[in-house]
Formats: C-alpha cells, sequence, structure tokens
C-alpha cells in the first residue's frame, strides 16, 4: 500500500519510510519481497525509530515536513483494510489525509497543537526502553535465559508498550498472535486500556 | 572480579570495559539522570537516553535523524529525504 502511495505521488516530493520493528531482517523480508518497495524500506531490530519518536505499538505513521519538522505527530494507520473487522479502523481515511496534504489541500497542524497531539515519554518508559535494549543485546549474544529478564521488566515498567510486550514474543519463543498475546491483551482491555489510540482529529 | 570484563552499551555502541571501569560507567550515566539497565550475571549494562532528552527532542518538532539499513545492508538516513514530506510508517511482522 504504502509503495503505490509512493506510486501516486512520488512526482510530488514525497516519500513514505517504512521501518520494521522486528526481531531479524529474516522476519520482515517476506513483507518487504511482496510489497517490492522503491522507497526507503528499513529494518529496525533495536527499535531506535520507537525510542525516538516514542511510538508504543504498530501501526504507526508520522509526517515529516520539507524542512525536516514534526507535522503531525504519531498516529495509528492501516495501509489496508486486512484487520478492520477486529480493530474497527479504516485506512481511507489517514490515506485521504496524506493525500491532502502532499497536494497542499489541506492545512497542516499549527505547531502548538502538534505539539499538544505528541505523547512525549516518562522517565520509567525510558527505563523499560534500556531494559528492551539490554535484553535485545542479550539475545543476539544468545543468552535467552538473560534476555528474558529485562523482557518482562521493560513490560512491567512500560505496560502501554506494545512494541516492547508483544515485540519481544518473537525472541521469547512465543506467539505474538497466539494465546499469550490474546490474554494480555484482554487484561489490558478490559482494565479500560485501549489497544490503539488513534490521534482524535 | 578486577580482571573481568563488563560490556557497556552506551545507546547502541558497545564497549567492553575492566569490571571496576564499567560499573563505574553505568554508575555515572545513572547519576547524569540516564536509564540504565544492568545484567550482574551477564556483566553487562545498557546505558539509555532520558525521557528529559527524549521530550525537549520531541517538543521542539525538529524531527530527529536516524540511519538505519535496509533488507541489503545498505544504511539510510531520514536526513537524506529533506525537502520532500516524508511519511514515516513503523510496522512489524507481528
Amino acid at each position: 500500500m504504502w509503495q503505490a502511495l509512493y506510486e501516486e505521488l512520488g512526482g510530488r516530493g514525497f516519500t513514505p519510510i517504512t521501518v520494521a520493528l522486528d526481531r531479524s531482517p529474516e522476519d520482515a523480508r517476506p513483507w518487504i519481497e511482496a510489497a517490492k518497495p522503491t522507497h526507503p524500506s528499513l529494518i529496525d531490530v533495536r527499535h531506535v525509530v520507537a525510542d525516538l519518536y516514542n511510538m508504543v505499538n504498530v501501526p504507526t505513521i508520522l509526517w515529516i515536513d520539507e524542512q525536516g519538522r514534526i507535522a503531525r505527530p504519531n498516529d495509528v494507520a492501516f495501509g489496508t483494510d486486512t484487520f478492520k473487522h477486529i480493530t474497527g479502523l479504516e485506512s481511507a481515511k489517514p490515506l485521504a489525509a496524506v493525500r491532502a496534504w502532499v497536494n497542499g489541500q489541506a492545512a497542516p497542524l499549527p505547531e502548538t497543537r502538534a505539539r499538544q497531539l505528541q505523547p512525549l515519554p516518562t522517565a520509567a518508559h525510558q527505563q523499560a526502553r534500556a531494559e528492551f535494549s539490554l535484553g535485545q543485546w542479550l539475545y543476539e549474544q544468545g543468552r535467552p535465559a538473560a534476555a528474558e529478564r529485562h523482557f518482562v521488566q521493560a513490560g512491567e515498567l512500560a505496560p502501554h508498550d506494545f512494541t516492547i510486550r508483544r515485540g519481544t514474543m518473537p525472541m521469547r519463543g512465543i506467539d505474538p498472535m497466539g494465546p499469550q498475546f490474546r490474554e494480555m491483551l484482554g487484561a489490558w482491555t478490559k482494565a479500560g486500556n485501549p489497544y490503539y489510540k488513534p490521534l482524535p482529529e | 572480579m578486577s580482571d573481568e570484563k563488563f560490556t557497556i552499551i552506551d545507546d547502541g555502541r558497545v564497549a567492553v570495559l575492566g569490571a571496576r571501569e564499567g560499573l563505574e560507567r553505568a554508575q555515572q550515566a545513572e547519576a547524569a539522570g540516564r536509564p540504565v539497565a544492568v545484567d550482574r550475571e551477564e556483566r553487562a549494562a545498557y546505558l539509555g537516553v532520558s525521557a528529559a532528552e527524549r521530550a525537549a527532542a520531541l517538543a521542539s518538532l525538529q524531527a530527529p535523524d536516524f540511519t538505519l539499513p535496509d533488507l541489503s545492508a545498505r544504511p539510510h538516513s531520514l536526513s537524506a529525504q529533506r525537502g520532500k514530506k516524508v511519511l514515516l510508517v513503523a510496522y512489524a511482522s507481528w
């Protein structure tokens, strides 16, 4: 989908940059090979982008303007309607907004509003990300039992961060679509928390 | 203990130090307000970036630069796209 958007709007000074927050390039490879992207299509095993932009789930999109400024902060946007029956989120609206932005048909968010909408990390969350990063490094060193300690701690420190809680599951030998994920999701939503938090406007 | 190694990963950069020096680096980072994750058994610590630093960067609305590889291990930077409108899309196979 992002490739189709690039083909449509690439001539107007626009590019997607897609970033896979995956355990390894091999986990991302089937998706990338199916999409055949000609825009930058990157792999982020260390969750560098999640840390820099305070992302807590996928998919997350963010608009960056010609001057390298954040024009619209983190938002949920699916490229397709494959999961619409589960998420209730349609792909058409965010895509239409991107088109209008690129074509100059929509005024960007005022900076004060963009700032208000951009969530900022807490100290506990940055501690969680350090624990995640140590766990990820230990995993790459072939120390899965040690990695597990830090992944668990990271999830406890930042229970709203599913790039940690769900994103570590493949490294921990847990099926990220399986019963342990569904149990985690059920407990989270039952407590009144949203799994996806789209921007209000 | 003194001849044992200690690995410090400073925001992604790996350095193998002596045990004493490694622990000192971790303590200094903690004193400077940075998040530090330690595994004493594995003799390794990760020095992260503080919430204050991340929050200041995001509040400035200047998009933080990054460099990441594609499937062919070729590096790409956000800053190379300056002059274009960029849609940054984070996704995952999970």
